[in-house]
């Protein structure tokens, strides 16, 4: 016969060991090793969520001259709603307009400000050293640009 | 000023040398990695000690035994939090316990740790102290007494019958715990020891390296507290007992420093493409922490010392001094050791061709303070713990149950 004082303990371990099992079972989502190590159905939870962007080809459409403005074709590489914001609302109602069009020096920032973690052949100034007294857009929104300093 | 560079990051550029990657400014794994290491380690050293007294019957730290246990959960227990307080979301550590992946090592360590304090050290604990545990919940009323009649489990016999049970227990628990001991801590040496995209992390020895200088201050650490709590409940410091630890800390020490030797000539002989940087990592940024901290203060010097009363005959009391000022000495270098791996793990780029800089920060969440708590604690807990199971059996005064 197994004296209490071994079953005892014993027993305290293997009820943490069936507690374990248990909590996981109820914690473990159900979908969880469906297709690999995560949960199954959030692919679908994603797939429900509503459509924002409609895309550059979209924006074309109607847009087609816009590639010409000085700026636009700077950026032309950048998809419209990088800088304009979703605007799938704005494609299928133009009058209601896309969220965004910046043009402030921390928002050019984000791309374009001086760091040698970025590739040397992308354009980059120290905005704080590049006319920080003047509006980006004065100069690279038109065709005529003063000299670079 | 190069004209290209912006303010920020001339500031920060000023912190580093040569060439490095972006991504390596900044070191993601600072003061409180160091510590986890650190607290393991005495964790597993603690208790292979205590192993040993039990396994191999050695009479002389048999002082020593309980004390090693109950220092063993002091700082397991706290182990962990210096992960949490790094990883700031303490509730996600559940997801790793919940839906562990076998691939990621840092999901096992919920396993190794649930094991290590479950399976092992606290049934050890409950079997090394169950007597005691009876006599108080006879005596103690209130709910601290309440506490301990749980703790019996309500088998409240103490006859020899059942004393043997408890001892045959706590040998074949030992017998598991020590393998489990070296996995607890091999394993936080397999964490850095299996970056291999690392070279100063990426070696099998690393693990070994590991378990080895966990001993060495796990040792350390119990000859500090067998002085400081003799001398605190003023009973006498049995020399046999620092001449058994002294014995088996320099041994320790000795395989420790040959191991550590070892990597350094098999780094050198290999002289993969990343030795130039290691080289320079050792002579420049870790001068001060691995040559001058690590290897001098923390191993060449407690090796002379302890290596002196192992050869000559030094009368006991300069003897029992030298024991313990190089044992607070191995506990500073195994500090170093860690810090060197962690810390030294991250100065240099991967590039092999740059250096970082760190330095911790004052307070915050990730800073000297919390760590300065991190390492307190363990010795608060312990002291709470002595209070509730006293392990000074053969230690000099006898505990009574009735107190
Ligand atoms: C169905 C045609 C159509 C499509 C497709 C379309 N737009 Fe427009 N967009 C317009 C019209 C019309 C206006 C002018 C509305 C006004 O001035 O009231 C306009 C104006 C704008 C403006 C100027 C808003 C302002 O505040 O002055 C922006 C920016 C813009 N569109 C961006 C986009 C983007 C980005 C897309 C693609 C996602 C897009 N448009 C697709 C018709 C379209
Ligand atoms: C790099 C950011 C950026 C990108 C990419 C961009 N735009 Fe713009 N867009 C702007 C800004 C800034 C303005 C406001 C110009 C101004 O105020 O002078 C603007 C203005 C407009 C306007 C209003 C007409 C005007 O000239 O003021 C339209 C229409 C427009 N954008 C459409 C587009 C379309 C279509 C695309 C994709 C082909 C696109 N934009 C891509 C930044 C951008
Ligand atoms: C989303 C990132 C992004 C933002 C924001 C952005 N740009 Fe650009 N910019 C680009 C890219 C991409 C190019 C094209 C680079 C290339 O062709 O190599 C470019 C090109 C340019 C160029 C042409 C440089 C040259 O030498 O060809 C100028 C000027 C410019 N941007 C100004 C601005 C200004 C001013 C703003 C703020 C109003 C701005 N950009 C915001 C991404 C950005
Ligand atoms: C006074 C006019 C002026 C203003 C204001 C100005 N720029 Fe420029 N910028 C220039 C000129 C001129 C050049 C050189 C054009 C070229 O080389 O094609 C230039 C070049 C650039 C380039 C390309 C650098 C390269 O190496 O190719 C970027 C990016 C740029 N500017 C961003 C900005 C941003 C962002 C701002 C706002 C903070 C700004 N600029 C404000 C005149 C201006």
């Amino acid at each position: 016969m197994i004296p209490p004082q071994i079953w005892r303990p014993l027993g305290i371990l293997l009820a943490i060991l069936l507690i374990y099992l248990g909590v996981r079972s109820f914690f473990v989502p159900a979908t969880f090793y469906q297709y690999g190590h995560f949960r199954g159905n959030s692919l679908a939870t994603i797939a429900s969520r509503p459509v924002q962007y409609a895309g550059k080809k979209a924006c074309m459409d109607c847009h087609d001259t816009i590639g010409e403005k000085p700026y636009h074709s700077k950026h032309k590489t950048v998809s419209c709603e990088t800088c304009h914001g979703p605007s799938l609302g704005h494609v299928e109602d133009p009058s209601q307009l896309p969220s965004l069009k910046p043009t402030n020096k921390e928002w050019c920032a984000r791309c374009h400000e001086a760091n040698n973690a970025r590739p040397k052949t992308f354009p980059q100034v120290v905005i704080a050293r590049h006319y920080p007294d003047k509006d980006c857009m004065i100069c690279h929104n038109s065709k005529k640009l003063e000299k670079k300093p | 000023m190069a004209p290209n560079i912006n303010p920020a990051m001339m500031e920060a550029l000023q912190h580093v040398k040569g060439y490095i990657f972006p991504n390596e400014l900044e070191l993601q794994w600072g003061i409180l990695i160091v510590i986890y290491p650190y607290l393991t380690g005495l964790v597993a050293g603690a208790f292979i000690l205590a192993s040993l007294n039990r396994v191999f019957h050695i009479r002389q730290i048999e002082p020593i035994y309980r004390l090693s246990l109950l220092t063993a959960l002091a700082f397991l227990v706290i182990a962990p939090l210096p992960l949490l307080f790094h990883l700031g979301h303490p509730e996600r550590a559940l997801e790793v316990i919940i839906t562990p992946h076998l691939t990621s090592p840092m999901a096992m360590f919920g396993f190794v740790y649930a094991w290590y304090l479950m399976v092992v050290l606290l049934l050890e604990i409950w079997y090394d102290f169950r007597a005691d545990i009876v006599g108080f919940s006879k005596t103690k009323t209130g709910w601290l007494g309440m506490v301990y009649r749980i703790l019996t489990l309500g088998f409240m016999d103490t006859s020899e019958k059942s004393l043997a049970v408890d001892d045959k227990m706590g040998r074949i628990i030992t017998i598991i715990g020590i393998p489990s001991a070296i996995l607890l801590h091999g394993y936080v040496g397999f964490i850095f020891g299996s970056i291999k995209a690392n070279p100063w992390w990426g070696t099998v020895l690393m693990p070994v390296i590991f378990i080895f200088s966990a001993i060495v201050s796990g040792i350390a650490l119990m000859l500090v507290l067998y002085v400081v709590t003799g001398r605190a409940r003023n009973t006498p410091i049995k020399t046999e007992c620092m001449d058994a630890m002294g014995k088996f800390l320099f041994y320790a020490l000795v395989f420790d420093f040959a191991l550590e030797s070892l990597d350094w000539f098999h780094r050198f002989y290999e002289a993969e493409e990343s030795i130039d940087i290691l080289v320079l990592l050792v002579s420049g940024k870790l001068l001060f922490s691995l040559v001058g901290v690590q290897l001098i203060l923390g191993t060449l010097i407690p090796l002379t010392t302890l290596g002196l009363t192992q050869v000559l005959e030094i009368p006991k009391k300069p003897r029992k001094i030298m024991y313990f000022w190089s044992a607070i000495l191995i506990l500073i270098g195994i500090f170093a050791v860690r810090w060197n791996v962690v810390i030294g793990g991250q100065l240099f780029s991967k590039s092999f061709a740059g250096f970082t800089t760190y330095k911790p920060d004052l307070i915050g969440r990730e800073s000297l303070l919390v760590g300065s708590i991190l390492l307190i604690m363990p010795f608060i807990i312990l002291w709470v713990l002595t209070r509730f199971l006293p392990p000074w059996r053969g230690v000099g005064k006898e505990i009574s149950h009735s107190s």
